[in-house]
């Protein structure tokens, strides 16, 4: 059973709608995250979820239970902010203990718990220091034990990775999917940050403009974006303007300009739509091999890969290849691209600006 | 950052001078074995220092003016924290009216705020009663103490108190355990203030008090201007060094600056 | 928040109420007891004319009054931004423990009663007062300056009271200032004036202006310094009224001037305000 379910949030601030018609359900010990820009509501929703911002249609049902009436601190959810919001005056202990104190909890207990919340994010041998002792990823952490020590049913986490510098975050990636799994706790994550939202997920929703774009594993999300826009958000992409000649059950036929190219069968109605090839799917070939030919403008190095742009045909393409220490092209030299079918991903085209 | 030059050096003693120059002359006169003002001092005697306990007057006066201190920075502390509360609080229709309400008494000429309490208390009959005064100088010294109140409830962190909520606690924990703590710098600080402010309070007082309620600044006032004898000298010496002691607490504690532009600036 | 409308209006309501009660009822009275009529015999009478405001605005003696107390108020406005501005800047440049040490001294006499103050000033500019006895001895002059009773003493004084709400203006004002900016100027070969002329001064700008509103608002009001250094010989405004109230008793006639006094400062605000606002749009925020 669904341990959360959003029904239909909508969310109007006067006249912009911050969320619109969300739908979306969680299930039990799962990690799902919502991934989309700047400004399409992610926070907006995660506060209603939380009971800060009250919606303005649609329902929230947690367990199955209309969530509407409860006030925000009788949700029993736990919260890491995305400045931690931890209580500057208390020490890491108090502050990890401030929710089994509401909950009254006795002392012994109570510090059972709160040494165990420590142990978990290994944060033990700092108990008695103030927030403000403390580094970006240890108060990260504080914020992460004072929310799981009450055992909530669900972990809303907005953007907890965001203020962290690019190398810690990824090792608090790695420990915060440790913590969620030994924890076993459901989790709800808000963020920009497509690469973290992959590796840490089970499921991606992926938002745009308040409204749900699209729901699936990060590999499906990856592989199979239902739009441009997921194309291009999650991670890199070649879009390229087609028409869709014919379908057929073994395939499509696809023209670009003057080139034709074959395609993945497609539901897609003949007409214009929008090719997405992914830059690590495209092979350097033979000329008599190629799909297209093209001169490479730039050369990029990224450490594990090469990232090149070519001038084809089609169009600018990126090209990625892994650094596996033999020659790669160089600007200026006439390369040969090729990929195999199944590989493009027939959209619908974006409407006219 | 770039030291000061030697003119600036120069500029900065003769305004220093400047400053303290008639906070000297008053003390320095105060040590006079005189009957007269004079200065420097022909000698040092504790003469007019004496003369304080000899002249019950002044020793009122000062207690009135403490009594008053107290009572009206407490009363105006206690509702401009729900106030701030309320105005920093996010926005509502009539939040800039309000707050343009409850700092307007800055603005109005003090001496038009004198009269206009004049008309009022005697209308009510009220006129020189001790209450009358506090619940003037509350509405006097409110801008101060929102300000500050206001500057510590803005620099906050809303999540804080979400956070809190979150955890279980209802909205008076809330408040007591996690904004109160997170503010008391601003509200110590708006107290103080506020103390000081209606401790020294002479425009609109000299236009409410009676003999049984004048305060301090008032009891100085209408001596200064019958006579000039070193009493108001060591008077106001005292009060001087009372000042300055109070003064020596706030900077350790809260920041002199901090206290008097209202937001942070170290 | 999850809150009804009504939660910043309960929280307000104690602060709401005592100003409604304590001040904007007690303002309105003043401003009914302006139209009021006065005489020695009957006291206040419940008419209702302009007579009070023709009173004051048809005789000379009351412009000389309101001039000379604007006049005051501007005359100490210049100063305190003249030397108020420098000194900021100067405090910013200074040594942490310098710094703490002249912010006491710049901000404490804030503290003190400008009771005190004032005291302090008339020992010091009476004909038998420090500075005259000091230039005497040192045979300067040989008769007095005369320096109590004037408006040139009440400025000197006024200044005082005044200048450490510009300091603090400026002040504020150059605490947002990046300073960075001042490197950058010199790197590019600026001199320290003309960094402070081009660079320092106009970033200072709004704190200048806003200090100056407070000060001369402050000065066209001000009360125990003009009432011990002028006394009754040179009478400012809020002396007059004071006057009017407490020993002429012709509470409907001080109403009038204090109502004008009121107008006129709250029409200066305005006017200075909207300058400023068309003067420097977007350049600060
Ligand atoms: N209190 C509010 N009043 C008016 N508009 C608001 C309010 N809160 C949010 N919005 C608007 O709603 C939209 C969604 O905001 P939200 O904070 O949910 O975005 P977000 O996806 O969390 O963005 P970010 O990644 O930048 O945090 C934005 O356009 C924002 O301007
Ligand atoms: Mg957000």
């Amino acid at each position: 059973m669904a341990i959360l379910e959003l029904r239909d949030l909508t969310k109007r601030f006067g006249a912009t709608t911050a969320v619109d018609h969300f739908t979306l359900s969680v299930e039990k010990g799962e990690f799902v995250s919502l991934l989309g820009p700047s400004g399409c509501g992610k926070t907006t929703t995660l506060q209603m979820i939380a009971g800060f911002e009250t919606p303005s249609g649609g329902s929230i049902l947690l367990n199955g239970r209309d969530l509407r009436s409860v006030p925000a601190r009788q949700r029993g959810l736990g919260i890491v902010f995305q400045t931690y919001a931890l209580f500057p005056h208390m020490t890491v202990e108090e502050n990890v203990g401030f929710g089994l104190e509401m909950r009254k909890v006795p002392g012994d207990e109570r510090r059972r718990r709160i040494a165990a919340a420590l142990d978990l994010v290994h944060l033990s041998h700092l108990s008695g220091r103030y927030p403000r002792q403390m580094s970006g990823g240890q108060r990260q952490r504080v914020a992460l034990a004072r929310a799981l020590v009450i055992e909530p049913e669900l972990l809303l986490l907005d953007e907890p990775l965001s203020n962290l510098d690019a190398k810690l975050r990824e090792e608090m990636q790695l420990e915060l999917r440790r913590i969620q799994q030994e924890a076993g706790v459901t989790t709800l994550l808000v963020t920009h940050d497509q690469s973290e939202a992959m590796a840490l997920s089970d499921r991606i929703a992926v938002m745009q403009g308040g409204r749900l774009i699209q729901e699936a594993s990060p590999f499906e999300a990856y592989d199979r974006p239902t739009n441009a826009f997921v194309s291009t958000f999650l991670g890199k992409s070649n879009a390229i303007d087609a028409h869709l000649e014919e379908t057929r059950d073994d395939g499509a036929v696809l023209r670009c300009g003057d080139i034709r190219l074959a395609g993945p069968p497609s539901p897609a109605r003949p007409g214009p739509v929008l090719i997405s090839l992914r830059p690590e799917r495209i092979e350097l070939c033979d000329a008599a091999a190629a799909h297209v030919s093209g001169r490479v403008g730039e050369r990029i190095f990224l450490g594990d890969q090469w990232l090149f742009k070519v001038e084809t045909s089609l169009g600018e393409l990126l090209v990625v290849r892994p650094n596996s220490g033999r020659r790669e092209p160089e600007p200026g030299e006439t390369v040969h691209l090729s990929w195999r079918t199944e590989h493009l991903r027939i959209l619908a085209a974006e409407p006219a600006a | 950052m770039r030291r000061n030059g030697v003119f600036a050096k120069l500029f900065s003693l003769v305004f220093a001078l400047f400053m303290l120059a008639p906070l000297v002359v008053v003390v320095g006169v105060s040590f006079t074995p005189e009957g007269f003002l004079e200065f420097p001092p022909s000698g040092i005697s504790l003469r007019w220092f004496r003369a304080i306990l000899d002249n019950p007057d002044f020793i009122d006066a000062a207690i009135v003016s403490l009594q008053l201190g107290v009572a009206s920075a407490t009363i105006a502390t206690a509702i401009c924290i729900p106030a701030a509360l309320a105005i920093g609080g996010g926005r509502f229709p009539g939040r800039d009216a309000l707050q343009a309400l409850f700092l307007s008494p800055l603005t109005v000429p003090t001496v038009v705020l004198g009269i206009a309490f004049l008309r009022f208390l005697s209308t009510l009959g009220l006129n020189g009663t001790f209450w009358g005064l506090v619940f003037c100088h509350v509405v006097i010294i409110v801008p101060f103490v929102l300000r500050l109140v206001l500057a510590s409830v803005v620099g906050l962190d809303p999540s804080i108190a979400r956070a809190a909520t979150s955890l279980g606690a209802p909205s008076l924990t809330v408040f007591r355990r996690i904004t109160l703590p997170a503010i008391i710098p601003g509200v110590v600080g708006g107290w103080v203030l506020a103390f000081i402010t209606s401790f020294d309070e002479l425009t609109v007082t000299v236009f409410i008090v009676n003999p049984a309620t004048t305060t301090l600044p008032v009891k100085l006032f209408s001596h200064i201007t019958q006579t000039t004898d070193p009493l108001v000298a060591s008077v106001s010496t005292v009060a001087i060094l009372f000042t300055v002691a109070l003064m020596l607490v706030v900077d350790r504690i809260y920041g002199l600056d901090r206290l008097l532009i209202g937001e942070g600036s170290h | 928040m999850n809150q009804d409308r009504a939660r910043p209006w309960l929280l307000s309501a104690p602060a709401l109420v005592l100003f409604l009660v304590m001040l904007v009822t007690p303002l309105v009275m003043t401003a009914v007891l302006s139209f009021n009529s006065f005489d020695f015999y009957g006291g206040i009478k419940p008419t209702f004319g302009l007579e009070n405001y023709a009173d004051v605005l048809g005789d000379s003696y009351f412009y000389e009054i309101f001039g000379r107390t604007f006049l005051i108020a501007l005359v100490t406005t210049l100063i305190c931004a003249l030397v108020g501005t420098p000194q900021a800047y100067f405090l910013l440049r200074m040594r942490p423990l310098w710094r703490s040490v002249m912010i006491l001294v710049v901000l404490g006499p804030l503290l003190i009663s400008v009771v005190v103050r004032t005291l302090g000033w008339a020992i010091l500019l009476g004909n038998n007062g420090v500075i005259n006895d000091a230039l005497k001895n040192l045979a300067l002059i040989d008769r007095p300056i005369k320096m109590m009773y004037t408006s040139g003493g009440i400025v000197l004084a006024l200044v005082h009271v005044m200048i450490p709400f510009m300091i603090l203006a400026v002040w504020a004002a150059l605490q947002r200032q990046d300073p960075a900016t001042e490197k950058a100027a010199e790197s590019l070969g600026a001199r320290p004036a003309t960094v402070f002329r081009r660079i320092v001064l106009p970033q200072a700008m709004p704190g200048i202006l806003s200090g100056s509103l407070i000060v001369f608002s402050l000065s066209a009001s001000a009360f125990a310094t003009p009432a011990i250094l002028g006394g009754r010989r040179v009478k400012v405004v809020s002396t007059t009224v004071y006057d009017e109230f407490l020993n002429t008793l012709n509470w409907p006639l001080g109403a009038a001037i204090a109502i004008i006094l009121l107008v006129s400062v709250l029409a200066i605000m305005v006017a200075w305000n909207r300058l400023v606002e068309k003067r420097f749009a977007g350049v600060f925020e």
